[in-house]
């Protein structure tokens, strides 16, 4: 089927919907490499308009991946919420933008809609929202989850403390993890990546944390990013795994370069859920993304990467998790160029994400070989604080010394704080207040070094 | 109440951690530090490499000078596809060898300004098969451009020296890759990988020799390299 749009008198034909999607879509340098991005700027303005006149039934009709050989779309269709749906039934593409913006969509009414949208109605959306419209309609979803503490409500901002060492030394890892709680770090995950996917690794990893974190009874989980399949094994050997990590995709190809099919997280999930680790909740999956990865391993379907990125977390929303995070400036130049499109496509995953019900935070990050720098990162969060992003990550001093690139230092989190009013998961702020650590300035910290002491650490 | 002292804690990383029980905003010295180490990684990255420089500290070894299709930065850094092909017209001669050198800026110029002439003084003592066989210098190459230039010179293996994307840390670091049989088309998963040569803590030109002269010689012996040739040099240093 062609769709057809007029831009300044000049006529703009599309193939198909995939067409129409990809022009669509803000300029950014993955669908240029994918040689799928408008070939104008006039052009970009037609396939707007062709999306603001599209039923959004249409997506439950042209599937922009095949059904028949793709599982994610088979999740999507087979799991579509037909009774949720019915309230935007009628609408296009631009009477949905109209409505999330009215006072009708409330926190309330999103929330039972969100099992109605696929990822593709949301994405369309999305692509009609300037970046004042990611923001106000993201603002107004609350989704909130629970393990040991409770992540999203309003009003809070959790924060990933990452304490990643490039040798996975314990101590260093506890020096970075002191660091942190400093400075209020730490309540949506105590998170490492490893450097070493090694199995025994992991699991003197998962001790190591799991022991500091009863040592001081902090109510907060701890993960060690590792494949599911890891995860899987160390749930077998007893290896306390509070949160069970995997990267996701978009399309069925690109899971499988992650080595992973739903069935494979449907059983990690299980696990998880036996194990039953969580006090105040049970939602222990932990899922990464990103705007590229499905065509950095040539499984796109020739779909643009915003799209692919929503059905990602359709993917992540089967598994009812605790934390999902888009790694957004991480993927490289050749996906998002610069700073500008890293923090349209940060508000695009978070509004996204949050359409569709999922507890969303953000790697607020760049690479060396990107055109961004701190300043960029400074206005994406500040951003992301007021469009209510559930958690942020954060690493010592910005610089993350294993991954070899640049988040959110733990000093951005207490200006973050301090500039929206925003506070920490409410059991972990009892915690930090319990323990002198809670408002900066004024802390009557009893003795830092008898911390330290006790994590293991001496001078 | 005086701020504890935490500076032997901050050894046990090389993490930027600060351990301040106030809680204060970063101070003005570690903001500057650290623009000082993204700046540099940022010059690395833009550096443009000299490769007559290069071909002048080679020397006597012959050196063939081509370009990919991608020679200007933005260019680079946007297509990576264009950086694993040879650019139109590119000359070179059909040498039948065993294993032939390439060396690509990739992400970092100053690494292979830096590393490249000492890796390959150490390759050349440990591998006779290299004797004074011409090197070819790629200006704008990812890794997959020695896969063409293999083809074109009727290589065995390639093995491709590249300058990686710079870090906070390090920008001047060197990665080799290698692979048999080289033809277009080829997937990373055909190649081994030796990263992280460099002189500040990372792997030194010596041990980067040794562990690249055992990879060719098993690679030889079982006749294939990637996830097939299981990295069991041993060598210190050995990164995990």
């Amino acid at each position: 089927m062609t769709y057809r749009a007029t831009a300044r008198g000049e006529s703009f034909r599309f193939d198909d919907l995939v067409a129409v999607m990809a022009a669509a879509s803000p300029e950014r340098s993955g669908d240029q490499l994918a040689g799928i991005a408008a070939e104008s700027a006039l052009q970009r303005v037609a396939a707007r308009r062709v999306l603001m006149d599209l039923p959004l039934a249409e997506f439950l009709n042209n599937a922009l991946v095949p059904y028949e050989t793709d599982e994610v779309t088979r999740l999507i269709i087979d799991g579509h919420d037909r009774a949720a749906f019915a309230a935007v039934a009628s609408m296009t593409v631009g009477e949905l933008r109209d409505w999330l913006l009215s006072p009708a969509a409330d926190a309330a009414s999103l929330a039972k809609l969100a099992p109605g949208l696929t990822p593709e109605m949301v994405a369309a959306v999305s692509k009609l929202m300037r970046n004042q419209d990611l923001i106000r309609v993201a603002r107004k979803v609350e989704v909130i989850t629970a393990f040991r503490n409770t992540i999203g409500g309003r009003g809070t901002l959790a924060t990933r403390l990452q304490p990643n060492h490039p040798a996975d030394d314990p101590r260093g890892i506890a020096v970075s993890v002191l660091d942190g709680l400093l400075q209020g770090a730490g309540d949506a995950v105590i998170g490492i990546n490893p450097a070493s996917d090694n199995i025994a690794n992991c699991h003197s990893l998962l001790v190591a944390l799991d022991d500091m974190r009863q040592t001081f009874a902090i109510p907060t989980q701890s993960c060690v990013l590792t494949h599911v399949t890891n995860a899987l094994t160390l749930l077998e050997r007893g290896a306390p795994v509070d949160l069970i990590f995997q990267s996701v995709a978009g399309t069925q190809a690109a899971n499988d370069g992650f080595g992973v099919s739903l069935d494979i997280l449907a059983e990690a999930y299980d696990a998880g859920l036996a194990a039953a680790r969580g006090t105040v909740g049970q939602n222990c999956m932990y899922f990464e993304t990103g705007q590229g990865a499905a065509l950095s391993s040539d499984a796109h379907h020739g779909v643009d990467q915003q799209t692919l990125e929503v059905r990602a977390y359709a993917v992540a929303r089967a598994f009812h998790p605790l934390l999902v995070n888009t790694v957004v400036g991480f993927i490289g130049p050749e996906y998002l160029y610069d700073g500008k499109q890293i923090t349209r496509a940060g508000l695009e995953d978070h509004f996204c994400g949050k359409l569709l019900g999922l507890p969303m935070g953000v790697d607020v990050c760049y690479t060396n070989h990107v055109e961004a720098d701190q300043d960029d990162m400074d206005n994406l969060a500040t951003l992301l604080a007021q469009a209510g992003v559930s958690f942020v990550i954060t690493v010592p001093g910005a610089d993350d010394v294993m991954l070899g690139y640049q988040s959110l230092a733990f000093e951005d989190i207490t200006y973050l704080r301090e500039v929206t009013g925003l506070r920490p998961a409410p059991e972990f702020a009892r915690w930090l207040a319990e323990f002198g650590l809670a408002g900066q300035g004024t802390r009557a910290l009893p003795d830092p070094a008898a911390m330290a002491r006790r994590m293991g650490l001496s001078a | 109440m005086s701020a504890p002292d935490f500076a032997g804690l901050r050894r046990l990383t090389p993490a930027r951690v600060r351990l301040d029980a106030a809680a204060r905003p970063m101070p003005l010295s570690a903001l500057l530090a650290f623009q000082e180490d993204h700046a540099a990684a940022r010059d690395a990255i833009h550096a443009a490499p000299d490769m007559a420089a290069l071909a002048e500290r080679l020397a006597p070894r012959p050196c063939l000078l081509v370009e990919s299709r991608a020679v200007d930065r933005a260019t680079y850094l946007r297509r990576p596809d264009l950086g694993r092909q040879l650019a139109d017209g590119a000359d070179l001669p059909r040498l039948d060898c065993p294993l032939a050198l390439v060396i690509c800026d990739g992400l970092s110029a100053p690494a292979v300004m830096a590393q490249v002439p000492g890796v390959v003084a150490a390759l050349s003592e440990r591998l006779p098969l290299l004797a004074d066989q011409p090197v070819v210098l790629v200006h704008g190459g990812r890794v997959a451009i020695g896969d063409p230039i293999g083809a074109a010179l009727g290589a065995q293996m390639v093995l491709v020296l590249i300058g990686e994307r710079p870090g906070l840390s390090v920008a001047d670091s060197l990665g080799a890759y290698l692979t048999l049989n080289p033809r277009p088309g080829l997937r990373d998963s055909a190649r081994n990988c030796v990263s992280n040569i460099h002189l500040r803590g990372g792997l030194t030109h010596e041990a980067a020799a040794d562990r690249l002269a055992w990879l060719v010689a098993e690679a030889q012996r079982i006749g294939a390299t990637g996830v097939l040739l299981k990295d069991e040099s041993g060598q210190p240093g050995q990164l995990t």
